[in-house]
């Protein structure tokens, strides 16, 4: 029963997607005003739906009905809470219902808080919203049907991947697709913008917030993803181009390289045409995002969907909505006025640095992810390898971080070259003692790992100074300075805790590279391991029963010139339901960085009746920690930028009718 | 500064970012490039890579063996033929917690004549996965045992 409601409330879902596609377009061109003003009745009555069947999902998740083969596939009673709840979405169907669901959750929001948007502008933005909504939708009921029901309806279900039951991975999938989704609404607004044939300041003033969340659901989606494999997979790295991961991050490349030129469109009204190519191209790539984890073209850990037939019908929707809105670009892009002039050194000049670096290093990311499939289609069966990334990626991104950190000091319209020096050197200071110490404290690394961290330390260092300088800081009193800080706008504060973030994740990266110090070996339990300073005693391994599954537990003593300073207890864990083993890496931050262990069955002849040996993986990994604390600051960043009251819509209406009111 | 002189400013910058793309692109692809071949075709002996490739198949049942340095050695096989691959666990890491007899893997090393010497191991994230690479290979071989999707 609760299956066919959800069922039919996704058919009748699909129906209202459908007219919202179609009433609102055709009202804003034949300029009906009773036609356009259904578009947000429509997109409530969607979303209201698609909650309706995504809660009915969660029920039969919840209360384990393996009458629905779903369900069935993808649950067992025997799983905790959290992770039937959170199975709704580990799998192709209720992932697919979750985007659905996202994006008429959009479309819901642009209904309400777009009140003060052109009638025609609000129609056509809700209109392209629910043209994706219905390829979304005809895709889940006629290729990805999360309710259809098996007969006889099995006892138990066959579980899910024991992998995907982690914390880290039950919100990574909900908070990619909010990112991904979210940038569905910059695409239907520049969509929306190129049928008016008109971009202006409010236009980049409205599309910014709505890009400015997706991207910050993306990097918290990313950092999430990059957490989950750092400790779950247990070989200490935390990214691997994989095409999934790098389909995550191109939309994020794009997504960064459009917020920052939607703000030249908003204060100077320049760039126009480019920052509506970027939404169309950050949307397009969220949706090839989708396409491969989906279709299983790509070798890649997260490939769990392979059937032709979804993989032919995103390739087509693919290609309809990436290649219908080029054809829109093409035709009407020059309508689009010339905007203001800038010098080249002026922060316009920096931002569309930031865009062509970011531009270039999307491209060569999609290369190197599509290329396989390129060759596959000559014959060729080839991998391209992380090395290619390394080297092209880093080498792009050094340019781009370098002048990142010299941008926020340099002037709209024309920058003062002659007058940064004045104001950048205390940077250089910084930057110069902070690498110092580094080196004094961890030693000499490779000429490269020093220029990267080199990069981080410089653009923390003069986001802290451009701070220091927008609230005086040691020219004025402290007290001074403070209600200066208190008073500076939110974005302001959002972009110093963005960057300064993004230094951080940099610093964490290169110096957990260079300085990173790894032991395998097999050991009994009581042997001991040396790892830099600490001393890491393998004591014990016991065996343990868990919720749903039944684990080796190492217990690893950490010292420190003698003394205990912590202990680690990294599992090998044995579910049944599927079988499956997987390992827990254990890890302790420390303040210098992380020590992880990973035990593993070692497979080495053991003698019967003498004690077990296990293999034992430990690592050093200096100043990781510094990863995920720079990618929520990021986020965090992000969010503050977000409540600027200047961003508001309504603000900015006002702002307008002030304008023409003088 | 002219609306003219700035285009081309723009235009000028874009051409050398993208010529600086595309030059560490080229620079880095051809060795970065895996070509993925099957037990037989490695056997056969046309067009072995000289340097790094992959080898797909499947991990033979009872081949696994373990040494007391952390060595291990196992078959992969693809139907037709197997061949035997080493790897030293010490140097490369440990393998992967779905690597297991029977199983499609994917490795990573040199061959040199007689045995495929692995620097990584591809055992993929879930007991029913199989890398599209070896179950095409496999299919090619007539070997395939798995469902086909419907």
């Amino acid at each position: 029963m609760i299956a066919e409601i959800g069922h039919f409330a996704l058919i009748i879902a699909l129906m209202l997607a459908v007219a919202q596609s179609m009433a609102p377009l055709y009202g804003a061109w034949r300029r009906n005003a009773t036609l356009m003003a259904l578009c947000s009745p429509l997109a409530w009555g969607q979303f209201l739906l698609l909650g309706v069947s995504f809660l009915c999902l969660t029920y039969l998740y919840v209360v384990s009905d393996f009458s629905v083969q779903n369900v069935f596939l993808n649950s067992h009673t025997q799983k905790p809470l959290l992770y039937k709840v959170s199975g709704v979405w580990g799998n192709h169907e209720g992932s697919i219902l979750l985007w659905a669901l996202i994006l008429a959750f959009f479309g819901a929001a642009v209904a309400m808080f777009g009140r003060r948007l052109p009638q025609t502008f609000k129609a056509r933005v809700l209109g392209v919203q629910a043209l994706i909504g219905v390829g979304f939708l005809s895709f889940s009921l006629f290729t990805s049907n999360p309710f259809i029901r098996l007969n006889p309806a099995p006892l138990e279900g066959q579980g899910l991947n024991p992998l995907l039951q982690d914390p880290g991975l039950a919100f990574h999938p909900p908070m990619l697709y909010l990112g991904y989704v979210g940038l569905s609404i910059a695409f239907s607004f520049a969509i929306a913008a190129l049928l008016e044939g008109r971009v202006n300041a409010l236009w980049a003033r409205w599309v910014r917030p709505w890009t400015l969340a997706a991207w910050c659901f993306l990097t918290a989606g990313i950092a999430l993803g990059s957490w989950w494999a750092y400790f779950e997979l247990g070989w200490g790295g935390w990214w691997f181009w994989d095409p999934v991961e790098n389909a995550s991050l191109m939309p994020w490349l794009a997504a960064t390289a459009l917020l920052h030129s939607a703000i030249v469109v908003e204060k100077r009204e320049t760039l126009k045409s480019w920052t509506v190519l970027l939404a169309i191209v950050a949307f397009s790539l969220s949706l090839l995002g989708t396409f491969i984890v989906r279709s299983g073209v790509l070798n890649s850990v997260h490939a769990f969907a392979s059937d032709p037939t979804r993989g032919v019908y995103i390739l087509g929707f693919l290609f309809v909505v990436v290649g219908g809105s080029l054809v829109l670009y093409a035709v009407r892009a020059s309508t689009l006025q010339a905007g203001g002039m800038f010098a080249a050194v002026s922060r316009e000049g920096g931002l569309v640095w930031n865009n062509l670096f970011l531009a270039a290093a999307t491209g060569t990311v999609l290369f190197g992810t599509l290329f396989p499939m390129l060759a596959d289609a000559f014959g060729y069966k080839v991998s391209v390898a992380a090395p290619y990334f390394n080297a092209v990626f880093v080498p792009l991104m050094i340019p781009l971080l370098l002048v990142m950190a010299v941008g926020p000091f340099l002037a709209w319209k024309r920058g003062n070259i002659a007058a940064l020096p004045g104001r950048i050197w205390p940077a250089v200071v910084l930057l110069l003692v902070g690498l110092g110490l580094a080196i004094w404290w961890q030693g000499a690394a490779a000429p490269l790992e020093i220029l990267g961290l080199a990069t981080g330390i410089w653009l923390l260092a003069s986001v802290l100074v451009e701070l220091a300088g927008r609230i005086n800081l040691f020219r004025t009193s402290l007290g001074g300075s403070m209600k200066r800080a208190v008073d500076l706008p939110r974005g302001a504060w959002g972009m110093s805790v963005a960057h300064a973030g993004m230094g951080l994740v940099v610093i964490g990266m290169a110096a957990s590279i260079s300085w990173e110090r790894e032991v395998i070996s097999l050991k009994y339990p009581g042997d001991s391991s040396t790892l830099g300073a600490y001393e890491i005693t393998l004591q014990d391994v016991a065996l343990k029963q868990g919720p749903n599954y039944r684990y080796h537990e190492g217990t690893f003593i950490v010292r420190r010139d003698g003394a205990v300073i912590a202990t680690l207890y990294p599992e090998i864990r044995n579910y049944t339901d599927p079988v499956t083993q997987t390992t827990e890496a254990a890890i302790y931050p420390l303040i210098s960085g992380d020590l992880y262990a990973v035990i593993a069955e070692s497979g080495a002849n053991n003698i019967p009746g003498e004690p077990k040996r296990w293999g034992v993986r430990l690592y050093h990994k200096p100043l990781i920690g510094w990863m995920w604390l720079g990618a929520f600051m990021m986020f965090v960043g992000g969010g503050l930028s977000l409540s600027d009251r200047r961003l508001r819509v309504g603000v900015a209406q006002k702002a307008k009718q002030a304008e023409a009111s003088v | 500064m002219k609306r003219k002189h700035q285009r081309a400013l723009f235009v000028g910058a874009g051409l050398a970012v993208l010529a600086l793309a595309t030059t560490l692109v080229l620079n880095s692809l051809g060795q970065s490039l895996n070509y993925f071949l099957m037990p037989t075709e490695v056997l056969a002996g046309e067009d072995v890579p000289q340097g790094t490739f992959q080898l797909g198949g499947l991990v033979s049942d009872g081949s696994f063996e373990a040494d007391d340095e952390m060595g291990v050695s196992f078959q992969v096989e693809d139907g037709s033929s197997s061949l035997s691959v080493v790897y030293d666990q010490v140097a490369h890491g440990l393998l992967p917690d779905l690597f297991r007899e029977g199983q499609g893997v994917i490795v990573e090393g040199q061959w040199d004549g007689s045995q495929f010497v692995a620097s990584r191991v591809l055992a993929k994230h879930d007991e029913n996965y199989m890398p599209p690479e070896v179950a095409e290979g496999l299919k090619e071989m007539g070997e395939w045992r798995g469902e086909e999707t419907p």
